[in-house]
């Protein structure tokens, strides 16, 4: 190395030896610059498809597959514990909870999955005598819910089912010496599968206890399902005497609150009523799980190369997990033991000019594959779905302006460039809500006596006009949420579209349209709560209130002095305390905050699961329980315990409009917005209808993957004029400096000769 | 010099338990076992018999640095801190808070930060060098001073610009590279492209300026003299003695981080979607995974200390007079 380093020295000049270091290093023998040789290696490698900037193998173009992103790799795939979306986009599409919401039906309609029906509930008094259907609240003792599963449904293949010539499992009695060449499950030749049973329903149930698990749903669960704590410690027992890690098997622990009645019914016993529970029988909480699957897992080498139920889910869904690498990629793939389950083919009239019934009947699900990669930073998503290689996207707000443009009457329409390029847009609002809330505990925005606390409604009220959140989302979302009028969000029994859907504290209704209240019946109000003009009347300061968030980034902080701008309208200074997530929910817990925000995402399509968040004996300080404004209203709370078991109609609905009246009057929250989603769908995306409760949608979607070949060809042509540009300039800038050496080289040859 | 490592690493072992202990000590006065319990227990239905679960099963449940509820030694080892720490000097990192074994992700994400990194340093290494000699050759002429100013401008641009930049430019628009993403095999090659010519242009201007004045002041010594005088030629003088003279303030900067680029960059392997380490102690962070920081800290300190070691045995390969004892 050293004498050939010697001779270039000697040989050429200087700019020749770095030419022939790079050749040395890199391309032997080539006489292309190194940019320019990489850019052709980059050809070689995308497969000479044409496409350089493809990021998936040439192999798979043409192929049904649907391209997906996650940016927050999932924590837990085992369906007793995940909660969060990221996790049940993939749990949702491997595990078959007994119920699902109809794919097209609106408002959400619940439809059998693996039960053959919906569940049929009993009502049992103290006395295990069965009551009839209306029998009062205060005569249940117990309810049952009897669930039938269809036959014939079968496990994804996998070796935990795997057995031999003798019928006994084949994988079961692994140690860590077997394991040792295993390093992903596809290692295992052999596979098998069974068919689904009640017993495996069962066994999740008795999951939920399991203490090596921490289910977030235990502790809800267990004040209903019927001996479930006391299964939890007796299971917590017998882990604390079998050796560590070994396997648990629930199946030789009965729970008191389940029944198999046969291979096909299960029975799932409830302390008192609680029709809600039927909305949890669509989460993965409730899916079944085979004791084989566990018991596999639980095997000696196992948990050292990460092969656990957590990561490696097992169910019968229409897709099942092929690749996890939750760093990079994870890929979903047709579950080949999935069958049975159709198209609809009825939903909202709407839905046929939309072409949603077109595949009407047709054996589920379209997709062969879907694979997500991880992206954690919008910006390189965004590009890749306008390149093709996403095939849906969601909006951020760098990006908005590109995607949506508003028209006259603020209808969020497609833009030319979008349009241009075959993209749809889809919205649809979350049932979610955002709000601010206060803190009924503090004396200044709840009051204490009643003097005070009549006093601080009024300001609570004054305040609430004065936040003015149309302008919020104009100015801070584009246009994406609609104002709140109360807790409940649309979809959800209780919204009213409307002037009956109005909030008359803070809105009129005025010539056909919601107008917000002017600031000076704001300030009226705020000088009846006696703070006339902003100024105490007690004290004759200036009012001051302390706005709790959490850290926020540089970007937000315009929202924060708007929300200041908001409250000067009143002449009211507030000061925002800003911390740490931790300190924050402390504060939260504590009631050491006076106004705070929040929000809420709901689980199922009940108001009862928005209106608990303001039921007394849910207070976040007095009970930890999810009120985070404490408030507490006895006749509200009252109302609530007479809603919560109460079937569907219009007699519920009767009490629901009471309660939101209540809420509207006393204000505990600023009933903030819901926010609106905005999603992009490529041409080749087909039978999408948005639904934010459901996530076991994906067997329902189709592509036309010729179609988006054909667009990544047109739109992805390699632009190769840039490459030649920069080699001719870097000549051009160098060859001065080269024809200088060279020169002076000879100037130095003639002067040594000369000399 | 076998003396002096074995000094080296004894020296290492306080070092890393200091290190230990002030990342102990900063994450949790920040984060408590019960906010950690909060953060991976999810924000619906948390209730205190679930916390009080977790953090039993998480070996959280015991006081951080002291037990006054023991006896004797166990007042110190049945602790949080000692629990969690000793492990660590035998290199068992323990699970991450979500289950999944800490060795065996750093094991597999070490190596697609490597693919980025290790290019980057070499080729960055030699572009750098090159670019400053040719500078250096070319002192005062017009090269030198566009140069110069070529740096600059370099550095005065943040690397989040050349990233996005690169991305709009060769993937976006000019359809060259992927604009983001990793594959297996020969196919990662088609990924690392673009991150690597980034990587190295990025920080082209700070490290040629480097180099380049290092050079500077090695042309004014007397041996550069001696040798022009004997009449060799410039190039010969640069790269021959100039590069070889200039060599201890290079090793020094360069050969203390090659154990660090296990460790990968933050920025880079978040925009273009590589499953490296750079991301992984952030991540932890951000989710309270006290068990992947603490494993991260350490390696990270643990692999500076090399860094370091091997800084000083590099002097003695290219500098003989150095004696390491």
């Amino acid at each position: 190395m050293k004498k050939i380093w010697l001779q270039s020295v000697r040989a050429y000049d200087c700019l020749t030896l770095i030419c022939s270091i790079i050749k040395r290093v890199f391309r032997p023998g080539r006489t292309i610059s190194l940019t320019t040789g990489l850019f052709f290696l980059n050809a070689i490698l995308s497969g000479c498809t044409g496409i350089w900037n493809n990021p998936y193998p040439a192999a798979d173009s043409g192929k049904n597959i649907l391209y997906s992103a996650f940016a927050e790799r999932p924590k837990h795939l085992d369906p007793v514990q995940s909660y969060s979306s990221n996790e049940i986009q993939f749990t949702a599409q491997i595990y078959q909870p007994p119920l699902q919401y109809h794919f097209l039906k609106r408002p959400l309609t619940l439809i059998p999955q693996t039960a053959s029906n919906l569940p049929a509930v009993s009502y049992f008094d103290s006395n295990d005598k069965q009551l009839p259907a209306d029998a009062a609240d205060a005569d249940i003792a117990y309810s049952i819910y009897k669930i039938a599963i269809k036959p014939g449904i079968f496990y994804q293949p996998h070796p935990a089912f795997a057995r031999n010539e003798n019928r006994s499992l084949l994988y079961h009695a692994l140690t860590a010496q077997d394991m040792q060449p295993v390093h992903k499950i596809s290692d295992f030749k052999h596979t098998g599968t069974r068919e689904l049973v009640a017993d495996d329903f069962i066994y999740q149930i008795k999951r939920l206890a399991h203490p090596g698990l921490h289910s977030p749903i235990f502790g809800l669960m267990a004040d209903y399902i019927t001996g479930l704590r006391e299964y939890a410690n007796v299971l917590k027992r017998q882990a604390e005497i079998q050796p560590e890690n070994s396997f648990l098997d629930l199946r030789n622990f009965p729970l008191a609150g389940v029944e198999r009645v046969d291979d096909y019914t299960y029975h799932i016993r409830i302390k008192g009523k609680y029709p809600q529970f039927i909305y949890w029988l669509t989460m993965a909480f409730f899916a079944p799980v085979p004791w084989e699957a566990d018991h596999f897992f639980s095997q000696p080498g196992m948990a050292e190369k990460n092969f656990t139920l957590d990561w490696y889910p097992v169910g019968t869904g229409p897709y099942m997990l092929t690749e996890n690498n939750p760093n990079r990629i994870m890929v979903l793939e047709r579950n080949p033991n999935f069958r049975g389950e159709y198209y609809p083919d009825d939903g909202m009239p709407e839905d046929i000019n939309k072409g949603l019934l077109r595949d009407a009947g047709k054996p589920l699900p379209f997709i062969d594959k879907i694979v997500y990669s991880r992206e954690k930073e919008s910006i390189p998503y965004w590009n890749k779905f306008l390149q093709g290689y996403y095939d849906a996207s969601s909006i951020g707000s760098d990006s908005f302006d590109q995607a949506v443009q508003i028209t006259g009457q603020g209808e969020a329409t497609i833009t030319d460039e979008m349009e241009a390029q075959g993209i749809r847009l889809e919205t649809a609002v979350a049932p979610s809500t955002y709000y601010i809330g206060f803190n009924m505990l503090d004396p200044v925005v709840g009051g204490r006596s009643e003097a005070e606390k009549a006093s601080a409604r009024k300001l609570r009220q004054a305040i609430s006009i004065a936040v003015n959140y149309e302008e919020y989302l104009s100015i801070f979302a584009n246009g994406r949420g609609i104002a709140a009028h109360g807790p409940i969000p649309p979809g959800i029994e209780g919204y009213h579209e409307g002037e009956t859907g109005i909030n008359p504290i803070v809105y009129a209704w005025q010539n056909g349209e919601v107008q917000r209240k002017s600031i000076r019946q704001a300030q009226a109000l705020l000088a009846e709560a006696g703070y006339p003009g902003g100024i105490s009347r007690k004290t004759g300061k200036p009012l001051m209130l302390y706005y709790d968030v959490t850290s926020r980034s540089a970007d937000d902080r315009s929202i924060l002095d708007w929300m200041r701008k908001q409250f000067h309208k009143l002449n009211i200074q507030l000061v925002v305390r800003s911390t740490d997530y931790n300190r924050f929910q402390d504060k939260i817990r504590k009631g050491n905050a006076q106004i705070f925000e929040w929000g809420w995402n709901a689980d199922y399509p009940d108001p009862e699961n928005f209106l608990f968040l303001l039921y007394g004996p849910q207070g976040k300080v007095a009970d930890s329980g999810e009120n985070a404004a404490n408030y507490d209203n006895a006749e509200y709370n009252h109302l609530f315990e007479q809603m919560k078991n109460m079937e569907h109609g219009p007699q519920r609905v009767q009490i629901i409009d009471r309660m939101v009246t209540i809420l509207r009057e006393d204000a505990p929250w600023l009933w903030g917005y819901h926010p609106k989603e905005f999603a992009l769908y490529h041409a080749w995306y087909q039978n999408v209808k948005p639904n934010r409760m459901a996530y076991n949608m994906l067997k329902y979607y189709r592509i036309n993957p010729e179609l988006r070949d054909q667009k990544r060809s047109e739109w992805n042509q390699p632009v190769l004029w840039p490459i030649g540009t920069g080699m001719v300039l870097l000549i051009v800038v160098l060859l001065p400096a080269w024809l200088m050496y060279r020169r002076k080289q000879q100037q130095q040859s003639i002067a040594a000769l000369l000399n | 010099m076998l003396n002096y490592i074995i000094r080296r690493i004894l020296y290492a072992l306080p070092i890393l338990a200091g290190v230990n202990l002030i990342t102990f000590v900063l994450f949790f006065v920040v984060n408590t076992p019960d906010d950690m319990a909060r953060m991976h227990l999810g924000t619906k239905h948390v209730t205190g018999e679930a916390i009080w679960k977790w953090k039993e099963e998480h070996g959280y449940n015991k006081p951080l640095l002291y037990n006054e509820t023991a006896h004797r030694f166990e007042k110190f080892t049945n602790t949080i801190f000692f629990e969690k720490s000793v492990s660590m000097f035998v290199f068992d990192f323990g699970r991450a808070d979500d289950g999944r074994d800490i060795a065996y992700e750093i094991q597999s994400r070490m190596w697609p930060s490597l693919a980025i990194a290790l290019p980057v340093f070499l080729l960055g290494l030699l572009t750098y060098i090159t670019f400053a000699l040719v500078m250096v050759f070319f002192r005062a002429t017009y090269v030198d001073f566009w140069g110069v100013i070529l740096c600059v401008m370099l550095m005065s641009v943040s690397s989040l610009f050349y990233i996005i930049g690169g991305q709009f430019l060769a993937g976006k628009l000019w359809h060259l590279v992927p604009v983001s993403g990793y594959g297996s095999g020969l196919d990662i090659g088609r990924f690392l492209l673009l991150p690597i010519v980034i990587g190295v242009i990025s920080s082209a201007g700070a490290n040629t300026r480097w180099y380049r004045t290092l050079f500077l002041e090695e042309i004014t010594r007397d041996y550069v003299r001696t040798a022009r005088a004997k009449g060799l030629s410039e190039s010969a003088i640069l790269f021959r003695h100039v590069l070889k003279n200039a060599l201890i303030p290079i090793l020094t900067g360069a050969v203390a981080v090659i154990p660090l680029l296990f460790l990968g960059g933050l920025i880079t392997e978040s925009f273009f979607g590589i499953p490296g380490l750079g991301s992984y102690t952030i991540d932890a962070i951000q989710s309270q995974d006290f068990a992947v920081v603490r494993a991260m800290v350490f390696l990270g300190s643990l692999l500076y200390i090399i860094g370091l070691v091997l800084t000083d045995i590099s002097y003695t390969l290219a500098d003989p007079r150095v004696r390491l004892e």
